[in-house]
């Protein structure tokens, strides 16, 4: 077994070291009836040979998004990632270190967790950011229980705007957290007013942007809404690359930013893992959940970092902690820092425009084919249209074509029938014109 | 100055003969924010093609402040970030309860497939039937090593699937029309146990464990009642030890109608040889990352299935894989009828953790079932050859063999004016990374040591002469460990300064200011 370096050698020796007879006396407490003397009903091992080619086997059985024209988004989407970052994050120091616990030998991971810290409140627009959450959804639902901690209220308001899985799992908090959650219709057309829900109980409104339908709208009003009754403003980012073309949450007033980092150095992988990106205002920071990496100095009066505030996490407080997560999202955030330095000020600005020029010129392409229109006003780099016929089906049949025309509204909202006609379609820097022009030919003809 | 050179001139002191702070291959790096030219950038991306925008008045004005860096730069600066972590590849690493074990470049390269690493969550089931093949795999393993009918993948962490499993517990006893709120926590518990059951409204008691570090079975059941919800034991415990009495304790918790959770952190003792389905277990997660070897990648991510009796299965969160008439199918909204028709809800967007499902089947596929027995053995013998040779100059915190992880306490420091931190320090500068220190909380001063199966004899014999040697030096000379340590990118750091005034985020004034103190 290549994996074990123990010969039989060795074992005796060490069982004679430690006076035992057999490995099985070591499991004395392990009572007989449970004890498996025999392999569980399961193949046994293998050579790296082998399970590539098995595995190899399933992953080719799946269409890769790479290979074939892609509209797909709604929360996860497929940018280039430059060479470095792959090769950076698999250096042994990063992908095989634990959690800095030890400080002094871990000032790798917690600098790079301080910028980190720093490029998410830059752009977001906001004082403070963790370092990282599990995902962008996960990342809601914790953004939600702080605002009830920070206000001590009970009930959260939530757009239709919001990506239906992250509706979904808010509400799954909310049913068995002991909190109240009012969700919105779906609101293709971006037009909700969700201030009106605003009342004495509201902790937060939570609202995405761009939203799930791609729609971009000025909070400001919102927000003001919001903090005259009290309440929290979370705003909800899912494709992070539109803040390189658009005013900042922060800017707008939001007090809580939950976003979905993948976007920036992380692949698509089915769906994670992924990198939540948390922020909020300086004044908020103690009721924040997950860990954080603060500066420092050490014995010699040098500059370093550490975890900090940890009596806000669980391992210390327990029952008491703001939150029960104790992993964050490590190695993906570390992604997302070095492709984020890779791009800088200016390249992220141009990886923003052009995703959002391509989308325009989707957009534009699109609504030139019979009997399709574009639903929204402004969008980034995705945005909803309306088919003449129900979108799955569409998809479905484009899939066979081999092109991934985008995602239908209805397979995260079924059994509406104002939303089966809506399709999502997204574009970025790897869209190219002979992908826009695939999809339009498939789309005309099978409209026809 | 340049704002680079003042940087690095608020990092550290130069010592007079060294202007760059740097010792040999130790590296002085200052932050990227500190390296910016505006306009600098490493990617070389086109011109936008020119539109009319659409962004609603909404184009962000002015700048955001992120630095300016060519590749070479950022390339180098993560190098030498990376060369200050200690790392698994770089030596033992025995860190208890953490099981940092030997992560296989094989589960990187096949994670990465395009077919895996560039597969679009929500692509039509017809684009990813290799996909949902493995999830089905995937769960096959994890329900036939533990011999429980059914598992939710996606949980994201151990504590995620923590929540995950008690979340069934609440929705069974909800829809038994129960509304048990008391649940009882031994108090040796990892803290995500009582964070989990706080956070979904349960009210935690805490039960202390007996002499022996086990469970008080008696304990527990002086406090069973009908508003029990459930216990939540871990298994082995984290003292390292077998619950010998388990089952007794899941008899007696489902007798008063509550479920038994088990904290599954330190699966990989037992992996192959015991199946928590045989113990009475109603609910547990598996650490991915931690029995089957997907990388910790210094914080995660993590992946934390949870694997479920018959009484919870129906209430596990969507999404489900299920097997249709051609192919495989996923359930990602709750049917009116029939599977997933009473799932508690959603806990994570998409499917979960994908890429370290990857990763752990490949694991898992390498081993087999006998190499996977034999991980446990070897865990549990490594951890047993550590005690055996240490005890006499250490103290064991309980008699006894262990399972994967050797328990001292501090007793073998009383008088030295050395405590378990100081030791932990000074084994950093022998080149170790320390074990875990101050856990579990019920042994005084613990230092947790769990090699893993992936040390070879040699490794650990090294490791043991250096724990032997500290503990002789410990009774003459208490500076060492004070001052420890020493030959570290940075000597201790001040934790309490950190959290009194916490500087969370770079600013340019921070650098200035400090630059002039």
């Amino acid at each position: 077994m290549r994996y074990l370096p123990l010969t039989p050698d060795d074992r005796r020796e060490m069982l004679g070291a430690i006076g035992a007879a057999s490995v099985r006396d070591l499991f004395k407490d392990v009572p007989a009836k449970v004890w498996q003397s025999r392999p569980v009903d399961l193949p046994m091992h293998l050579g790296e040979l082998e399970v590539d080619r098995a595995l190899s086997a399933m992953a080719a059985k799946n269409i890769a998004s790479g290979q074939v024209p892609s509209f797909l988004g709604a929360g996860a989407y497929k940018h280039h990632v430059p060479s470095s970052v792959d090769h950076l994050i698999q250096r042994g120091e990063f992908l095989t270190a634990y959690t800095p616990y030890q400080p002094e030998i871990a000032q790798g991971t917690l600098q790079m967790l301080f910028e980190f810290q720093t490029q998410v409140a830059l752009v977001t627009g906001m004082d403070v950011a963790n370092a990282s959450m599990y995902d962008g959804s996960t990342a809601t639902a914790e953004a939600v229980m702080m605002a009830g901690r920070v206000t001590r209220r009970n009930r959260a308001v939530l757009s239709g705007g919001l990506h239906p899985q992250y509706r979904d799992i808010v509400e799954t908090h909310g049913k068995y957290g002991g909190f109240k959650v009012e969700s919105l219709n779906p609101d293709p057309e971006g037009k909700e007013d969700a201030a009106a829900k605003l009342g004495d109980d509201v902790s937060c409104v939570v609202v995405q942007y761009p939203s799930f339908f791609g729609h971009v709208r000025d909070l400001k009003p919102l927000a003001e809404a919001c903090h005259a009754k009290g309440a929290l403003l979370v705003v909800v980012t899912t494709e992070i690359v539109s803040l390189g073309a658009l005013e900042s949450p922060g800017a707008m007033g939001a007090d809580i930013v939950a976003a979905e980092g993948q976007s920036i150095g992380n692949g698509l992988n089915y769906g994670g893992p992924y990198v939540g990106l948390f922020a909020t205002r300086e004044k908020f920071v103690r009721q924040m959940p997950g860990r954080l990496s603060g500066q420092t100095v050490d014995g010699d009066g040098r500059r370093g970092w550490v975890l900090t505030l940890s009596t806000r996490e669980q391992h210390i407080r327990r029952e008491k902690a703001t939150s029960n997560i104790c992993t964050n999202a490590g190695l993906c955030a570390l992604a997302f820092c070095i492709h984020m330095t890779l791009l800088g000020e200016a390249g992220l600005k141009r990886l923003a425009a052009i995703n959002h020029a391509k989308a325009v010129q989707l957009a534009d392409k699109l609504a030139g084919v019979p009997g399709v229109s574009v639903v929204n006003q402004s969008f980034f780099n995705e945005f909803t249209v309306k088919l003449p016929k129900p979108a799955a089906g569409v998809v479905d049949r484009l899939a066979a074509k081999r092109i991934l025309a985008g995602v239908p509204v209805s397979r995260l909202v079924p059994g509406d029938k104002d939303l089966a006609n809506l399709l999502l379609v997204a574009a970025t820097e790897i869209t190219t014109d002979q992908d826009m022009d695939a999809l339009v030919v498939a789309l005309r003809e099978d409209l026809r | 100055m340049s704002d680079w050179s003042k940087a690095v001139s608020a990092g550290f002191k130069p010592d007079g003969t060294v202007t760059t702070g740097n010792r040999g291959l130790q590296m002085e790096e200052a932050l990227s924010f500190e390296q910016d030219a505006p306009g600098r950038t490493g990617v070389d991306l086109p011109e936008p093609p020119k539109v009319k925008d659409r962004l609603g008045g909404l184009a962000r004005k002015g700048a955001i402040g992120l630095p300016g860096l060519s590749e070479p730069q950022v390339v180098r600066h993560f190098t030498r970030l990376s060369q200050k972590n200690y790392a698994i590849d770089a030596g033992l690493y025995p860190l208890g309860s953490c099981t940092m074990k030997h992560n296989p470049r094989l589960n990187e390269k096949m994670a990465r497939l395009p077919g895996f690493g560039d597969l679009h969550p929500l692509a039509p089931e017809s684009a990813v039937q290799g996909a949902l093949e493995l999830l089905d795999q995937l769960a096959h393993w994890l329900k036939t090593l533990t011999n429980m009918p059914a598992v939710a993948l996606s949980p994201a962490a151990g504590a995620h699937g923590e929540l995950c499993g008690m979340l069934c517990i609440k929705a069974a006893l909800e829809a038994k029309g129960e509304n048990r709120h008391r649940v009882l926590v031994p108090e040796s518990a990892h803290g995500t146990n009582p964070a989990t059951a706080a956070a979904i409204g349960f009210t935690v008691e805490a039960v202390p464990a007996k002499a022996n570090g086990k469970v008080d079975v008696e304990a527990f059941k002086a406090k069973l009642g009908p508003d029990v919800a459930a216990i939540m034991i871990t298994n082995p415990n984290t003292c390292g030890i077998f619950e010998t009495e388990i089952s007794a304790l899941a008899d007696a918790v489902h007798a008063i109608g509550g479920y038994l959770y088990c904290d599954g952190a330190n699966f990989n003792a037992i992996v192959g040889r015991v199946r928590p389905g045989d113990l009475g277990v109603d609910a547990m997660h598996i650490n991915l990352h931690k029995t089957f070897s997907t990388p910790h990648g210094g914080g995660g991510p993590g992946s934390g299935p949870v694997v479920l009796s018959a009484a919870l299965a129906p209430y596990a969160p969507l999404p489900l894989t299920v097997h249709g008439k051609d192919g495989f199918k996923v359930i990602e909204t709750t049917p009116a009828s029939g599977e997933g028709a009473k799932a508690l809800g959603r806990l994570k967007v998409f499917h979960g953790q994908m890429g370290m499902f990857v990763r752990a089947l490949s694991y898992m596929m390498s081993h087999g079932a006998d190499g996977l027995a034999q991980v446990a053995e070897d865990a549990v013998l490594n951890a047993n050859y550590v005690l055996a040779r240490c005890k006499d100059l250490m103290t064991p915190a309980f008699d006894g063999y262990c399972m994967h992880e050797a328990l001292f306490d501090d007793r073998f420091l009383k008088d030295t004016g050395v405590t378990t931190l100081d030791f932990a320090k000074a084994l950093i500068d022998a080149g170790y990374h320390p074990m875990t220190v101050y856990f579990p909380l019920i042994v005084h001063g613990a230092m947790l040591v769990e090699p893993t199966e992936t040390e070879s004899k040699d490794a650990l014999d090294a490791f043991i002469a250096t724990l032997r040697a500290l503990a002789e030096k410990a009774k003459v000379d208490a500076q060492h460990f004070a001052d420890a340590p020493k030959l570290t990118p940075r000597r201790r750091l001040d934790e309490t300064g950190a959290a009194r005034k916490p500087v969370l985020r770079w600013r340019p004034e921070t650098v200035q200011s400090q630059a002039a103190e």
